[in-house]
């Protein structure tokens, strides 16, 4: 492996840079935001360097920079963007666009609380807002992580032609230096060959995007659109033991972090797995038998996977770092709805930890865990820090 | 009478779905057939996305794509830049977008593509207002102009598209009616041999949106263009203004007496329309003025 993969000292976002570089997209079009701009300094140093080799966009807003991405993507070229928050939000109608448009763009979303008021911290908030997008969703842990799911995302969109976003939490990933495995230039092309879709915007071809349809056809796109979606659960599998073979890491779809014969299992997403790594450990030691289930594929929903990892399990904790007024948090309902149903079912706790980036401490988190088991389930999700 | 033929075969095919009479579709089939076969298109919602036809028809012999209603030349930017990656510098990437998809909603992405100096080739098909939802004020429609959002006529005058594109300094930025064709054609070929942003907004008078006459189509585009109320001229780099024809010969009660959206205007009202396109004319001239004073200036 050592002599395919260069270990540096990178940031989150510089990861996700240090990506896009290697899997060669031929179209960038960016927009400056807190906290992903590293993402795009360090892009826009590569090319100035002269080794990357991409056409860049500058545009106004990010609205146009979603805009740009998707006739570029339909023209056939690879296409990367990344943005944060309320970027994020502004491209809210072209992200369904994107989808309908079965382009298959790939974009960094740095996880940043949504305003008002003003705020930069971690809060998933604004890609979870987009779960009805169309999109591909991935959530993750480190800088590792960051560098290698985007290479993912890639071979995933371009299979299953549907946009892919690689979402990491503001400043715990997105900022903290990491030693990180750059694969080479060669490992890379030989995992994400060119992009080639068949169907695309081509004189030599005619075909058009975009004319109004009848509802007949409206329906079936959308069935078609379900289909990749279906797919894309397999392809991101395959997608992930290719690159085990390949670099020796594999992440899976989902995690499970000490989970044998465990009475309770924390379920979350981001940078918050980390720190319930830590507070599994302490639990674990101190004789509580507990696990952590990370879960990085957020679209499609890996629900049979999720049923699979929690079966037997008597308590399911959720950890959520976003909120939804008046339902709560997103994670701790979407894991109620993939466990409905299922023979002895577990008990399903929430808890509103860490939004607005508040920090949540192993300790914390050891408290929230302890407290919930001596409890019935609430049917709201719980505020807790 | 003089018969005036296509410069090359047709790329928008009859059979498409316009009104008839339609001056739109009528400047389109010249403004397509002088582009010609290594052309792509990017068309917002509006008249012309009808024009071009529903799924799995398409009345273009192009590819078209169709982005939302603010995004056009954001989309032909990213679309440009693909061609380029691949290598395609020669085909061109033309926007055919209505006034309200360019003075409004998609101005802002229109601005940023000029000031990139993005290489697209604009075209605003301006009937003045939002005619395909049934004819509603935008910020092009003229000063007394009544519309389903203005019963009472528009309080507030047309913005100038043109002269905000020319202080972008962009190469090329025009204003041409199909009812001059020859200086049109001419408009486009010059603009698709020139690189860089370029943007041409056609004059399209509505037939149902304006209240004109079945046949009144040419008639209002030439009007426009003899009153002085929709002057034809060009300006290159930012500066340089030339007027393509310099004189009128109308009163502009002579064009809006064709159209019934003005009925209602009162003596006064077409008076200070009137005091409105002299004041603009006048500004023009000097405008011209200037640039032929720059030429000599440069030449000496």
């Amino acid at each position: 492996m050592s002599t395919t993969q260069t270990s540096r000292l990178l940031t989150g976002n510089h990861a996700v840079a240090w990506a896009a570089r290697l899997a060669r997209p031929q179209v960038v079009p960016v927009y400056p935001i807190t906290p992903q701009t590293p993402i795009l300094e360090l892009l826009t140093d590569f090319h100035a360097r002269g080794e990357f080799d991409a056409e860049f966009l500058t545009p106004e807003s990010e609205h146009s920079v979603l805009s740009a991405c998707i006739p570029a993507s339909l023209a056939g070229s690879r296409v990367f963007t990344a943005t944060a928050s309320q970027g994020l939000l502004l491209m809210h109608e072209v992200l369904h666009y994107a989808s309908g448009a079965r382009a298959a763009i790939v974009m960094a979303n740095v996880n940043r609380t949504v305003a008002s008021p003003w705020a930069f911290w971690p809060d998933q908030t604004d890609s979870l807002a987009q779960r009805d997008t169309g999109w591909i969703q991935y959530y993750v842990e480190t800088a590792q992580e960051c560098l290698d799911t985007v290479l993912h995302a890639f071979r995933v969109a371009e299979q299953v032609q549907l946009p892919a976003i690689v979402n990491l939490d503001a400043f715990y990933v997105s900022h903290s230096l990491e030693p990180v495995q750059v694969p080479s230039q060669e490992l890379v092309d030989g995992y994400l060959p060119p992009y080639a879709p068949a169907n695309r915007l081509d004189i030599g071809l005619g075909s058009s995007w975009g004319n109004v349809v009848s509802q007949d056809m409206f329906y079936r796109h959308r069935q078609m659109i379900g289909e990749a979606m279906a797919q894309a659960l397999t392809v991101a599998q395959e997608a992930d033991r290719e690159w085990g073979e390949r670099t020796g890491r594999s992440h899976g779809l989902l995690e499970r972090y000490r989970c044998d014969g465990a009475r309770a299992v924390i379920v979350t997403m981001g940078s918050m797995c980390g720190t319930a790594r830590v507070a599994v450990d302490a639990l674990r030691d101190a004789g509580h038998a507990v696990g952590l289930l990370k879960l990085r594929l957020f679209r499609p929903l890996p629900m049979q996977a999720l049923r699979v990892a929690l079966d037997g399990v008597p308590d399911v904790v959720v950890l959520d770092r976003n909120h939804s007024p008046g339902l709560g948090g997103i994670l701790h309902q979407e894991l109620r709805g993939a466990l409905y149903g299922v023979d002895a079912p577990p008990r399903i706790h929430g808890f509103l930890a860490g939004v607005g980036g508040v920090n949540v401490s192993p300790e914390s988190i050891a408290g929230i865990l302890r407290s919930a088991l001596d409890l019935a389930p609430s049917v709201e999700s719980t505020w807790a820090r | 009478m003089q018969k005036l033929d296509l410069p090359n075969p047709p790329m928008l095919c009859s059979g498409h779905a316009a009104c008839p009479g339609c001056v739109e579709a009528l400047s389109v089939r010249h403004v397509l057939a002088t582009m010609g076969p290594d052309t792509m298109a990017v068309i917002p919602p509006s008249c012309m996305a009808i024009i071009a036809g529903p799924q799995p028809f398409s009345s273009l012999h192009m590819p078209v794509y169709q982005p939302t209603l603010e995004a056009s030349a954001a989309a032909a930017s990213g679309l440009r830049r693909a061609l380029d990656a691949q290598g395609k510098h020669e085909t061109q990437v033309i926007v055919l977008a209505g006034d309200g998809g360019t003075y409004d909603i998609g101005f802002q992405c229109l601005s940023s593509a000029a000031e990139r100096n993005e290489n697209i080739l604009y075209f605003c098909l301006d009937n003045e207002g939002y005619m395909n939802t049934g004819a509603q004020k935008s910020s092009s429609t003229p000063h007394y102009a009544k519309t389903g959002t203005t019963p009472e006529g528009k309080s507030t005058r047309k913005k100038n598209l043109t002269a905000i594109m020319a202080a972008h300094q962009v190469p090329y930025a025009a204003t041409a009616s199909v009812g001059y064709l020859p200086d049109l054609v001419r408009k486009v070929e010059k603009a698709k041999a020139m690189r860089g942003f370029r943007i041409i907004t056609l004059l399209v008078p509505c037939l149902d949106g304006w209240g004109l006459a079945d046949d009144g189509g040419l008639t209002a585009s030439r009007y426009a263009v003899e009153s002085g109320a929709f002057p034809l001229y060009e300006v290159e780099d930012g500066t340089r203004y030339t007027l393509n024809h310099p004189t009128r010969t109308r009163p502009v009660s002579d064009y809006l007496g064709l159209q019934r959206r003005y009925q209602h205007l009162p003596e006064a009202g077409i008076a200070a329309l009137q005091a409105e396109v002299d004041e603009g004319w006048k500004r023009l001239q000097r405008q011209v003025e200037m640039s032929k004073a720059d030429d000599a200036a440069a030449l000496a």
